[in-house]
């Protein structure tokens, strides 16, 4: 499939097939349009000037319209779906009360509380069972706010690294905060493990406190920033994000990416997920200021990357040259499939946004043995035969199909429309094409 | 410019990972958790 785009005055051609991307000038652009138009043929009447065979020779040299390609389940997943990633939910309780959380401050609908090593053990020794022959496996310590239950998470690393020695595991970790509770100690225990954190911030001191209050309704602004400066401040270059979630509040969300890059050039933001009853819910009538607030952070990113000062936003990041296999593309995320939460309680779900959606509950990791496999290959088709909208999508390679949960919540359904979530992700994959040309055109690194 | 500027070839259809392995980390294990990107996503495929 060829797309055709245009951002700030520079014409592009993105064939989504091959990954190639041509910058076009308005005549090649308007006989490209044709062609599209055309079964991806170029036009008789454009193949009798030079741009019109201009662009028949790359149709002809298999830089456009490429042919489609599809996958069968057992291509995705030659040796079975298995379990590689875990969401480990150490803490159904949380320190702070944002308004907009997917989990209810922190309960997820259901009774607070905290994982017991006992069930933490359980969970880490079935994602070692059913990840197969998969060596490099994934665990998220999250919550509501994990490091309420520090202890656990002292004992869980520990057994981590022991299991994974034992077992010829490499168990990365990721660790998921507010950041409201770290300390030097806590700093320096999650640096010396943790391969990648996660440090929950909105940005603008006024935009995070309006909707990240502590409990008791004080702005945690403070003390999230006095945690991320302890964290960094040892941390060297491991991974890291800083992330934020963007609501009606703040449809000038690039203020807040800068506001983020004083602390760290590692940032992500994303559009909050809200029924359109919310007071905070991106509506239709956002969308057009969104559209361009995105365009805005784009030109603004590309101005500091030409600087040497670049900053780095997770959803612009892409690589034509080296990204993810096709499979990977396809298959997205892996909810369900490969990726779980689990509960305190050892439940299991297809994903941390699906916690609590009892109907989509795949098992307990007290009981191995009883694993809801029609939930499960739900999922799995899902994956393999996607959305009637993801068939004519360009960005389909780009965002794999999307956010399941984001669809259920949206549709009711989780291969339903999620057209508001689509047309924003259309966008950003367009402006992360464009930024990667200019990279390129400047001659610096497109290494992700 | 001339009429077309090839940014990117395409790579995507001639792919030295010909099995799907697996091994590469889960978009929402690293900073997208409520909005999926996969393109981000480092290949960690051995044959690569």
């Amino acid at each position: 499939m060829v797309h055709t785009f245009t951002v700030q005055g520079d014409h592009f051609a993105f064939d989504s097939v091959s990954g190639a991307l041509h910058q076009l000038d308005e005549a090649a652009l308007l006989v490209v349009e044709r062609a599209v138009n055309n079964d991806g043929k170029v036009t008789d009447d454009d193949l009798k000037t030079d741009v019109g065979r201009a662009v028949f020779d790359l149709v002809s040299a298999g830089a456009l319209f490429s042919p489609e390609r599809t996958f069968r389940t057992e291509e995705l997943y030659p040796d079975e779906p298995r379990i590689k990633a875990m969401c480990l939910n150490l803490c159904h309780d949380c320190n702070l009360r944002c308004t907009y959380c997917f989990a209810g401050t922190g309960d997820y609908g259901g009774p607070r509380g905290l994982m017991s090593s006992d069930v933490g053990r359980k969970a880490i020794d079935y994602l070692i069972r059913e990840s197969g022959s998969r060596r490099n496996l994934d665990i998220d310590f999250f919550g509501g706010e994990p490091l309420i239950n520090w202890e656990t998470v002292k004992t869980l690393v520990a057994y981590c690294e022991d299991e994974g020695r034992k077992q010829n595991k490499n168990i990365r970790l990721t660790l998921t905060t507010n950041a409201t509770l770290l300390d030097e100690e806590k700093a320096a225990f999650i640096n010396a493990h943790f391969s990648n954190v996660v440090l929950s911030i909105d940005g603008r001191q006024h935009v995070h406190d309006a909707v990240r209050p502590a409990v008791g309704r004080r702005g945690s602004y403070e003390a999230t920033t006095r945690g991320i400066r302890t964290l960094l401040s040892s941390r060297g270059d491991q991974a890291h994000h800083l992330r934020g979630t963007f609501t009606s509040e703040n449809l000038d969300f690039a203020a807040d990416v800068f506001a983020l890059a004083e602390l760290s050039r590692h940032v992500s933001i994303e559009p909050v997920v809200l029924p359109d009853e919310h007071p905070l819910a991106i509506r239709e009538w956002h969308m057009n200021q969104v559209m361009d607030e995105y365009e805005r952070l784009a030109v603004e990113l590309d101005a500091r990357e030409a600087a040497g000062e670049p900053v780095d936003f997770f959803h612009f990041r892409l690589d034509l040259e080296d990204g993810p296999c096709a499979f990977k593309r396809h298959k997205g995320c892996g909810v369900g499939v490969e990726y779980i939460a689990v509960t305190p309680e050892g439940d299991i779900y297809p994903c941390h946004q699906l916690v609590g959606e009892t109907s989509f509950r795949l098992g307990s990791v007290l009981d191995p043995t009883a694993r809801n496999a029609e939930v499960q290959d739900l999922f799995a088709t899902a994956l393999t035969d996607p959305p009637e909208a993801c068939h004519s999508c360009f960005a389909r390679p780009i965002c794999g199909g999307g956010c399941a949960a984001n669809r259920l919540h949206r549709s009711g359904d989780i291969a339903g429309d999620d057209e508001r979530g689509c047309r924003l992700l259309r966008r950003r994959a367009e402006l992360a094409l464009w930024l990667f040309a200019r990279r390129l055109d400047r001659g610096q690194s497109v290494r992700i | 410019m001339a009429f077309i500027k090839t940014i990117s070839k395409g790579k995507w259809t001639n792919e030295k990972v010909t099995v799907a392995c697996g091994e590469c980390q889960t978009s929402c294990q690293s900073a997208c958790k409520t909005s999926c990107t996969v393109a981000n996503q480092p290949c960690e495929n051995e044959a690569r």
